[in-house]
This record gives C-alpha cells, sequence and structure tokens, in this order.
C-alpha cells in the first residue's frame, strides 16, 4: 500500500478514536443547568424528560470498546502498513499465482510471521502428512488389503470420485463402473494411477456423415450379436461389411483397445445406455465423448495412491 | 433553558444533524473502502487470466438469470477446510474483472469458484438437466429448458465492449466475432462453457 493511503488510514482511524473519546467525556457532564433527578424545561404533548445521566455500566460498555480497539490495532493489522505486534495475518492475499503464493508462504515463514491459513495447513501437513507418506511407501496391490487404507480411500472417494461414478461407485450413463471386470484403460494399479493423475479422454467419432440410417443400425445389430444377443442375422451379416472402420479401435474380434480406451464390444457391459440398440445407433450417429479430469493438481500424488487402491480394491472382492 | 447546553442546538436542527451523521457513519468507508480502490491486490489480475470468451459470458448471464449464485458461492475462503475440497483460496486478483462478482453468501450447493475442469461437459449437461441422475441425493434443480433455448447473440458484442469500457481487454475482432460465436449455440453449452473457465485463471506461473 502507499504511504499515502497507509496514512490516510492510520490518521482517519486515530482521530475518530480520539473524536469519539472527547464525545463521551463531553456527554458525560452536565451542561443543562439542571440538577440531575430533576425534570428538564422541555415539554411535548404532555411528555417531559428527566435529566438523568447515562447508566454507569453502560458508559463502562464504551471505553471497553475504546480500549479494545486499541489493542487490536496495536496487535492485528489494521493501521494501514503497521502489521501489527504479533506478525498476523489471515492469507497471503497479494499473490498473483500458485507460484507466487507458495513464494509467500515459504518467506512469512521465515520472517516469523503468523499466516493464519499456512498455519492451518503446515499443522495438518504435522498431522496427515506421515500418514499419507507411509501409505505412498506401500504398493497399491497390498494397500487395497488394509481396511484403515481403505477407509482413507473411499472418504477420499466420496468426496472427489462420487459425483460422477456414484457413491457405490458402480457409475451411471456415461460414466464408468468401477466395482466390475471391465477396464476401459486398464485395471492394473498403475493404469488406475495413470488415469486419476493425468485424466482421459475417450473419443468415439460420430459416423453419420458416412453411413446412412440403413447401415447405422445394421451395425448397430452387428455389435450387439457380438455379445452373444439373438438378433437378426441377416442385418447382422450387412452390419459385418461394414465393421472394418470400427475394427481399428474396438479390434477385429471386437474386444476392444485398453490403450486408447476402446470398450470391449463383447462382454454385455455398456458404458451409454445399457445396451439398447436405440443408445447404441446414436452413439454411432453422433459420437461419444468422454472425459475424465485429471485430479493431479487437486489430489496431489499421495493422495491418488490411497484412491488408486481403494478403486483397485473395488474389483478384486 | 441553558444556553450551555448544546445538545439542544444539534437535535432541533435537522440539516445539521443529518450532516453530522452522514460525517460519522462515513468515516468507515472512507477507510476500508475508499483505499481499496486505488490497491495493486484488488485492480492487477493474477497472471494468466483470460477474460470471459463470448460464450462464457452469454454463460454467466445464464448463471446470474436462474439465480445460480443464490445456492452456490464463488469464495473460497482461507480454511483448510474450503481448500482441501475446493482448491486454494480465492484472490482478489481473480476477481478484478467480475462486474458483478458473484462471490455469493449462501452455500446450498458446493462453491463453484473453482469448478472449471472438475467435471467433464457431458457431466455438466446431464447434472443440469436432472442432477439427481449423478447426484442422487442432490437438492438443486433441473434446468432441461437451457438445452433447447438458442442464443441469437444480438446484444453479445455489446456485452463485450461494455466490460471493455470497464478495463477488460477485449480486442476488436473479439467484439467484431461475439455474434457468430454464439449464434445458434445453446444456453446449456453457454452455461457449460461459463463453468468450466471458473477458477482456471489461477495457475503456475508460465516462465
Amino acid at each position: 500500500m502507499s504511504s499515502f493511503w497507509s496514512a490516510w488510514i492510520i490518521v482517519l482511524t486515530l482521530a475518530f478514536l480520539v473524536a469519539i473519546i472527547w464525545l463521551l467525556r463531553w456527554n458525560m457532564k452536565n451542561y443543562t443547568g439542571i440538577k440531575e433527578g430533576e425534570l428538564m424545561d422541555h415539554e411535548f404533548d404532555g411528555i417531559v424528560e428527566y435529566n438523568n445521566p447515562m447508566p454507569t455500566w453502560w458508559t463502562y460498555l464504551f471505553w471497553v470498546c475504546i480500549v479494545w480497539g486499541f489493542l487490536y490495532l496495536a496487535l492485528y493489522p489494521g493501521l494501514g502498513n503497521f502489521a501489527g505486534l504479533l506478525g498476523w495475518t489471515s492469507s497471503n492475499q497479494e499473490v498473483l499465482s500458485l507460484e507466487e503464493s507458495e513464494q509467500a508462504t515459504a518467506a512469512a515463514r521465515e520472517a516469523g510471521l503468523i499466516v493464519q491459513y499456512d498455519r492451518e495447513m503446515q499443522q495438518a501437513e504435522e498431522v496427515f502428512g506421515p500418514i499419507f507418506k507411509a501409505y505412498a511407501e506401500r504398493p497399491i496391490k497390498e494397500l487395497a488389503q488394509d481396511p484403515e487404507a481403505l477407509k482413507i480411500g473411499q472418504r477420499l472417494f466420496l468426496q472427489n470420485c462420487a459425483q460422477c461414478h456414484g457413491s457405490n461407485a458402480q457409475g451411471g450413463n456415461g460414466f464408468p463402473n468401477l466395482t466390475d471386470d471391465d477396464w476401459l484403460y486398464g485395471g492394473e494399479p498403475e493404469d488406475i494411477v495413470y488415469s486419476l493423475v493425468n485424466g482421459r479422454r475417450g473419443q468415439m467419432p460420430g459416423w453419420k456423415e458416412q453411413f446412412s440410417e440403413e447401415q447405422i443400425t445394421e451395425l448397430a445389430v452387428y455389435v450387439l450379436s457380438l455379445s452373444g444377443r439373438k438378433v437378426d442375422p441377416e442385418l447382422a451379416n450387412a452390419g459385418k461389411q461394414n465393421y472394418a472402420v470400427c475394427a481399428a479401435c474396438h479390434g477385429q474380434d471386437g474386444k476392444g483397445n485398453q490403450q486408447i480406451g476402446a470398450p470391449n464390444l463383447t462382454d454385455n457391459i455398456w458404458l451409454y445406455g445399457g445396451g439398447s440398440q436405440a443408445s447404441i445407433e446414436e452413439t454411432l450417429r453422433n459420437g461419444r465423448n468422454g472425459v475424465m479430469p485429471a485430479w493431479d493438481d487437486i489430489l496431489g500424488e499421495d493422495k491418488i495412491h490411497i484412491i488408486s487402491a481403494y478403486v483397485y480394491g473395488l474389483s478384486q472382492e | 433553558m441553558s444556553k450551555n447546553w448544546k445538545h439542544d442546538f444539534v437535535e432541533k436542527r435537522i440539516g445539521l444533524f443529518a450532516i453530522l451523521t452522514i460525517v460519522a457513519i462515513s468515516i468507515g468507508g472512507l477507510v476500508e473502502i475508499t483505499p481499496l480502490l486505488f490497491q495493486k491486490q484488488t485492480n492487477e489480475p493474477v497472471i494468466g487470466l483470460k477474460p470471459y470468451t463470448a460464450l462464457e459470458m452469454e454463460g454467466r448471464d445464464i448463471y446470474i438469470r436462474e439465480g445460480c449464485n443464490n445456492c452456490h458461492s464463488q469464495m473460497i475462503r482461507p480454511f483448510r477446510a474450503e481448500s482441501e475440497r475446493y482448491g486454494h483460496y480465492s484472490l482478489a486478483g481473480e476477481h478484478v474483472w467480475e462486474r458483478p462478482f458473484l462471490w455469493g453468501s449462501k452455500r446450498t450447493g458446493p462453491d463453484l469458484a473453482r469448478v472449471g475442469g472438475r467435471y467433464s461437459d457431458e457431466w455438466h449437461y446431464v447434472h443440469l438437466m436432472n442432477p439427481r441422475d449423478v447426484v442422487p441425493e442432490s437438492n438443486m434443480p433441473g434446468f432441461p429448458w437451457l438445452a433447447e433455448a438458442e442464443l441469437d447473440g444480438e446484444l453479445t458484442a455489446k456485452k463485450l465492449a461494455t466490460f471493455r469500457t470497464f478495463g477488460v481487454p477485449y480486442t476488436d475482432e473479439d467484439i467484431a466475432g461475439a455474434k457468430a460465436a454464439v449464434q445458434g449455440k445453446t444456453e446449456m453449452e453457454a452455461l457449460i462453457a461459463y463453468l468450466q473457465a471458473l477458477g482456471t485463471g489461477l495457475q503456475q506461473q508460465a516462465n
């Protein structure tokens, strides 16, 4: 803050406090020329007033507030650029990026200033940090057997993941079920960690420009046949003729490709629409975009490790 | 009546009394508000802050129209209990271009200051159509009409131009292309674009 605005604040604040003290003292004197407890010499509509002083307890409240005000301004930042005797502040507000925020935290710690938020974070780190660290050093497959770790993982999951995957982790329309053995991007611990850290982008292109409505229906019927559904063999056969373009991602046998998140079409597990012919046609027509956001910045490595163990454990039961 | 009694003098002159009252109550504002208008902290955007695109700007107006700010705040306070859930606490520099700001004061739903990028567009679509499809315990109303209402973009350029007068660095091309950028898009798309931009201004410093 410039010294002008700092002085502005200090002068106005202190002058106002002094003015209040003067006003209070002035009001405590009897200027009326009428003794306390006697009637004042004005009257309105039959209503008269006694010349009574302010109650003592009431004036004491004023004094307590004024003393409190001075103490507060001495201890805490209130008077312009004066930081207060305690060196206390609530948070580093003058930062313009995450990097500056970290620098400000480090600088305040070095200068011995109390930044309330930073201190709260540090205290939490001292308590919870070692717990997360200890878990982070153990392999995910082992953590998936540890009830305590799973409890932490579940809480983190409910807080951060349940909005899409559901509180029971069984997903929903367009959001994968995490409790089955069917994985879009692989279900090994390192695959799950990768999904959480970097996010995933599943892209199924739309084919309505390339294929006619008839061809799309035929393709959908063929796709249904892959998971053993009873279908019209003629339609399925016609669809098979065009399946080559699908095979590029989903494989000739329709078993998908976990490298690019192309779903397995043969297991009767469906991400969209529960495997109805209409929803498969819709997928073929307009394509689908499945996005798993990246959580690295939000959760950090250690928490992702524990959540991954929880998710891994879900499909191991 | 005693001439010494100065109370009487003030109390019987209502104009003087009003002026003295205004002086007394303006001190707080002069000390707490006026300096903020001239501080770097409240005027300098965070590094890498981007103005809302035309579509995001329309989305913001839909956010205001539907009253989202009545249940969702956009202000993460500097407490661990908040930053653990929502991310880094909000900074003044993230809001220098907000007119009016949408900090809100009530959280029936979660804070949205950093909701950008947290969920996929698809999730937002499903959630706005009917929140209970993805969050069964949600008491948020659905907003299905947004998916049908199309934007005509008649006022979009005007909106950007107005914000430019507030100091938001929109270029002439931004304003010229504003109508085309939103025309034919649905209100749902605009709102989702706005939500996905929220809180993404605060970044690691680009070196």
